[in-house]
């Protein structure tokens, strides 16, 4: 059996390592051979730690061949997106500003990655500070999708998507404000889940927009997503934002829910999902997955969710507001980047910011200072929280109908670099299906469903808040009814 | 809603950006697009709505006033600093309040 | 200040007071003053990209009773609020404060003797986090930012623009200060910068309602500081009006070198600080029977303490103001009162010789304590009721002598041999020898002379050939029977 193929399952790795069936620093040795294969093309990595990875994995070998126990991620390579501190590598949050810094501190999740004995192999690449839906944003440099090399993996996760698919990492970590794990995962042929707003922490995370933000798994199938997110999963007290510990279920396996559709599952779709404008390869396959769930003795159900057209705006009003002010540290005085000759304090901060942070960012701050800005804050943030919470009950009333939402991640599967750069409004509305989620507060994970063109189309399942362990068991019911999904062509 | 030159100008100036005449002109045009699609929520009657700030019903998150081991060692504090003094950060002579 | 005559004086205060906590506001550092810069930080308070914040619950605690304190409505669902400037000593360029919930609204405080028992009006207490310092490099055009602070919990207490005159601020700050100790929020340490002001004044016409044109000044470190300025103020802002000019609405700072005011290099445009509701912070909700318990736990508060005092010890208004100032000297006193079941003599002996012996030797009154507790000080003013040492002996000599050493007043007076000597027989031995060496002053009684006066010299003779220790009231009594048996 090959270390590390690209179709063993994280879940598989580790089990083999705890059996002293496959060696940890094998395992790693692999990974990064895979590395080098694809990255020239994928450039997936903005870093990369092979010395800590192996030492790492002696430590894992070492405790397996001594008897001891070893976590649940033991052996297996994990990508960790490049907006989650890791204090063994830079943190850049694919921004200039932050080029070179390295944190002195560990994201929490991180943590909990290390206790389960996960290989932390890099840093992936992202839309600078998250905000993208392509990672053409990346102050670095593009990632290219590993199913066809012009076009996009999606975003702001494009990294860690891409590393998942191309298989040089198992798993990865990635961030979800407005579908950033999600609609890369449907980009890329993966599976991509944001939890509920507050099953993971946040600190160590770089925010965005504080209210939601959520760290979520990226795997190759749900089992992967969910072996990865019960360890990352639970209560921080760091983190003010983190559910409480009691109010959280198991995740993972035989430990949550059940096996198998559960009986008279109702699933609901929203009409208004139906009259949006969708590609026709996405609508079909999404189609076909509905009928896939009917076959397994689920219900289709009409539901409306009627403010759907407003998610867009209601999301950058209020994202970029919060970014606005979660974005104003990065001024050159404690860390990153500063801009040199600077004549006094105030050209320190314009100009490092100003050399700094790319369109796209500056875009978002620039809107978000605004409808915060003292005469426009009623006109636009107040009502965008008025909006939010018509959209939340919008949820609360459908899933009185039904047990989760279905419907396509994304509208198109991936496009072409450079195809939307040119207009942000025409690369805002690609988010329409998954802003409303953590407007919401809601777990929503993607799952590939069907190929258009040869590429990937995802299909995207929602629930109630704490409905995580229920849409891991739907997902991979679906999954285990579709069968083997393809892998990139090569 | 117009985004005029003095508009950008302040907006630049509140979130310290500096910008070329290109990415202010740029900045001013897609700011307007922007907002003529965020202005959709106006299509809406917002009446008797409560805002909402929190997406999880949390309340009371609170830690006990026991010093913590997170304090860091000054050199790590100061490791990732642009411009430093063996003491602290290093700016620009700042004279007045509010820069 | 009401020099200005044809102009009244209209003073607002916002104090900045630290709350008395170990750790700061939203993480875990020390609050402990005087560290060396930048040793007592974290990634939350040196806003690290990636960290959060979590509030400690003696903050609130503290300010919460500040509230109450302050007679203030408690809004039970309190919220913090982002305030978004940028300044190099505010590392995430917000600072965590409170607008549009604040902790307490609609209190008042009233004030001492000097400022006329006049209630000033509490606009509003809030808590938010202190920003670090900037220190200035002397080696350069340079400034150096010391995050200690930042993140320390302070407790923001506004007053309505209601005080007319120096002495009513002064009275509003020392009666704040007093009663933020009182509650045990503060330990108002104004050397540690534990309490800050800020200070705004306008100037109008006598008889107008309307407020005039307001001036900020920031950053007053001290009382002492918040007067000069203000009284610079009063001086500069009369004089343009009387010239018939405006005064501009501008935020200034003090230079104490200077006694003077000067406009703040301010920017361009005003600052907007675009309030927005922290996401970071759960929302808090306080539960209205915690708050009831916290009320009723109140500890009687300066004032109401020296109108207490006033009237149940028949103290005068200025006394009782003086014992009151401090909780622990205000303690210090009833207990002395009670054991010597005399508060008069109490607060002549705390007011002038405890106060002297505490400012002189820069002793804490709680050092003091333990060397002269209460019953001890009781003790020595039973002694000197009951004639058994002199009024003289137990100022000079044995109160000093227990505060040093801690020794009971019987101890000392014993080791001294200071005790008055009443005994009349040894007395009356001394009284003949002293009349027989003094024959001119019989000889003046005889004649005529006032009993009192005679009576007053022999004493003195007597005292003087006892060593100070004859009882002066036994010495006058046996005198004068012996000056009866002289009388033919």
């Amino acid at each position: 059996m090959a270390a590390f193929a690209p179709d063993l399952p994280a879940r598989e790795i580790a089990r083999c390592v705890r059996a002293g069936d496959l060696r940890a620093a094998d395992v790693v040795e692999s990974a990064f051979a895979r590395i080098d294969a694809t990255e020239p093309q994928v450039r997936a990595y903005l870093a990369k730690d092979r010395e800590w990875a192996f030492a790492r994995a002696g430590l894992v070998d070492d405790r397996v061949r001594g008897g001891k126990p070893v976590g649940p991620l033991a052996g297996v390579p994990v990508a960790v997106k490049d907006n989650i501190c890791v204090d063994t590598m830079p943190c850049t949050a694919a921004s200039r500003i932050l080029e070179g810094w390295t944190p002195p501190y560990r994201a929490t999740v991180v943590d909990r990655l290390l206790e389960a004995d996960a290989i932390i192999i890099g840093k992936t690449n992202l839309d600078e500070f998250a905000m993208g839906s392509s990672t053409e944003n990346s102050g670095y440099f593009p990632t290219r999708n590993p199913w066809d090399p012009s076009r996009v993996p999606g975003g702001s996760s494009g990294g860690s998507a891409a590393a998942v698919a191309a298989g040089s990492a198992s798993v990865a970590l990635g961030s979800d404000t407005g579908g950033s794990i999600r609609q890369p995962a449907s980009l890329c042929g993966v599976v991509g889940m944001k939890p509920t707003y507050g099953l993971v922490s946040r600190f160590g995370l770089l925010a965005f927009a504080s209210s939601l933000d959520q760290i979520g798994p990226l795997a190759r199938d749900v089992d992967d997503a969910a072996l990865v997110l019960e360890a990352i999963a639970g209560h921080d007290p760091l983190d003010s934002t983190s559910l409480p510990a009691a109010a959280r279920k198991p995740l993972n396996g035989a430990a949550a829910d059940g096996d198998g559709l559960p009986a008279g599952l109702r699933v609901g779709v929203p009409r208004e999902y139906l009259e949006a404008s969708v590609d026709e390869g996405v609508r079909r396959a999404v189609a076909a997955a509905l009928d896939a769930l009917r076959a397994l003795g689920a219900t289709t159900v009409d539901v409306s969710l009627p403010h759907t057209a407003y998610g867009i705006a209601t999301y950058y009003i209020l994202a970029t507001a919060e970014a606005s002010s979660n974005l104003a540290r990065y001024d050159g005085v404690h860390y990153g980047r500063r801009a040199p000759g600077a004549r006094d304090i105030v050209d320190l901060y314009s100009r490092s910011r100003g050399e700094g942070f790319g369109a796209e960012v500056k875009r978002r701050i620039f809107l978000g200072t605004f409808v915060l800005s003292s005469g426009y804050y009623d006109a636009y943030y107040l009502k965008g929280q008025r909006v939010r919470a018509l959209i939340r009950d919008d949820f609360e009333k459908a899933f009185a109908r039904c047990d989760v939402i279905a419907g396509p991640t994304s509208p198109v599967t991936a496009f072409r670099l450079g195809e939307r750069t040119a207009d942000p409004l025409k690369m805002y509305a690609a988010d329409v299906f998954t802003v409303a989620q953590p407007l919401a507060g809601i777990p929503a994970i993607s799952v590939p469903c069907g190929l258009a063109d040869g590429l990937p189309v995802g299909l995207q399942l929602a629930g109630p808040p704490l409905a995580d362990s229920l849409l891991l068991r739907v997902a991979r019911a679906y999954e285990s009814a579709r069968g083997r999904f393809p892998g990139p062509p090569s | 809603m117009k985004i005029d030159a003095a508009l950008v100008d302040h907006l630049a100036a509140l979130s310290r950006l500096a910008l070329d005449a290109a990415e202010k002109a740029r900045l001013a045009a897609e700011l307007g697009a922007i907002l003529e699609a965020v202005e959709k929520v106006n299509e809406l009657d917002l009446e008797g709505v409560e805002p909402m700030v929190f997406p999880v019903p949390i309340e009371n998150v609170f830690r006990e006033d026991e010093p913590r081991g997170f304090c860091l060692e000054r050199e790590r504090a100061l490791e990732g600093a642009p411009e430093r003094t063996a003491e602290g950060f290093r700016v620009p002579r700042v004279l007045s309040e509010g820069a | 200040m009401s020099g200005a005559t044809d102009h009244e004086v209209v003073v607002g205060v916002e104090v900045h007071a630290q709350l008395a906590t170990r750790t700061k506001l939203f993480c875990g550092c020390p609050t402990t003053f005087g560290a060396p810069p930048n040793t007592q930080t974290c990634p939350t308070c040196l806003g690290l990209p990636g960290a959060l914040p979590v509030l400690n619950r003696r903050a609130l605690e503290l300010a919460v009773l500040t509230a109450l304190g302050l007679g203030c409505r408690v809004d039970p669902r309190t919220r913090f609020d982002r305030k978004n400037y940028y300044y190099p000593d505010l590392p995430k360029n917000y600072q965590i404060s409170q607008l549009h919930r604040n902790l307490g609204v609609g209190g008042f405080l009233e004030l001492g003797p000097r400022g006329g028992g006049k209630r000033v009006s509490i606009e509003n207490v809030h808590l938010e986090e202190d920003a670090g310092k900037l220190l200035h490099d002397e080696r350069g055009p340079h400034s150096v930012v010391d995050l200690n602070r930042a993140g320390i919990p302070l407790v923001e207490i506004v007053s309505g623009p209601d005080l007319r005159s120096l002495e009513e601020v002064e009275d509003y700050m020392e009666t704040l200060r007093s009663t933020l100790l009182y509650l045990g929020v503060s330990e108002g340490k104004m050397e540690e910068g534990d309490l800050r002001f800020e200070a705004s004044i306008s100037l109008r016409p006598r008889g107008a309602t309307a407020l005039g044109a307001r001036v900020e000044i920031k950053n007053l470190n001290s009382m002492k500081h918040v007067l000069g300025a203000l009284r610079h103020e009063v001086g500069r802002q009369a004089a343009i009006l009387r010239a018939g000019g405006a005064v501009p609405r501008e935020t200034r700072l003090y230079d104490e070198a200077t006694g003077e005011t000067a406009r703040m290099r301010s920017k361009e445009e005003a600052h907007d600080y675009r309030y927005f509701p922290e996401p970071d912070l759960a929302p808090v909700a306080l539960d209205e029977s915690w708050l009831a318990g916290l009320r009723a736990s109140l500890p009687e508060l300066p004032r109401a303490r020296a109108a207490r005092f006033a009237a149940t010890y028949g103290l005068p208004e200025y006394d009782a103001g003086v014992l009151t100032a401090d909780r622990a000297l205000a303690d210090y006193f009833e207990e002395t009162a009670a054991a010597a079941g005399d508060a008069k003599a109490a607060s002549n002996w705390i007011m002038n010789d405890v106060l002297a012996l505490l400012s002189s030797g820069r002793v804490p009154l709680a050092d003091h304590a333990r060397r002269v507790p209460p019953s001890r000080l009781a003790d020595l003013i039973g002694l000197v009721r009951d004639g058994a040492i002199t009024h003289t002996a137990a100022r000079q000599q044995v109160f000093p002598e227990m505060a040093r050493t801690g020794e009971a007043p019987a101890a000392v007076v014993a080791s001294k041999d200071l005790a008055v000597q009443s005994d009349r027989d040894a007395l009356a031995a001394v009284v003949e020898r002293v009349l027989a060496e003094n024959p001119k002053a019989v000889d003046d009684w005889r004649k005529g002379k006032p009993l009192k006066a005679v009576q007053g010299f022999l004493t003195g003779q007597v005292m003087k050939a006892t060593g100070g220790k004859a009882s002066p009231a036994v010495a006058a009594d046996l005198i004068a029977g012996a000056l009866e048996k002289r009388r033919a």
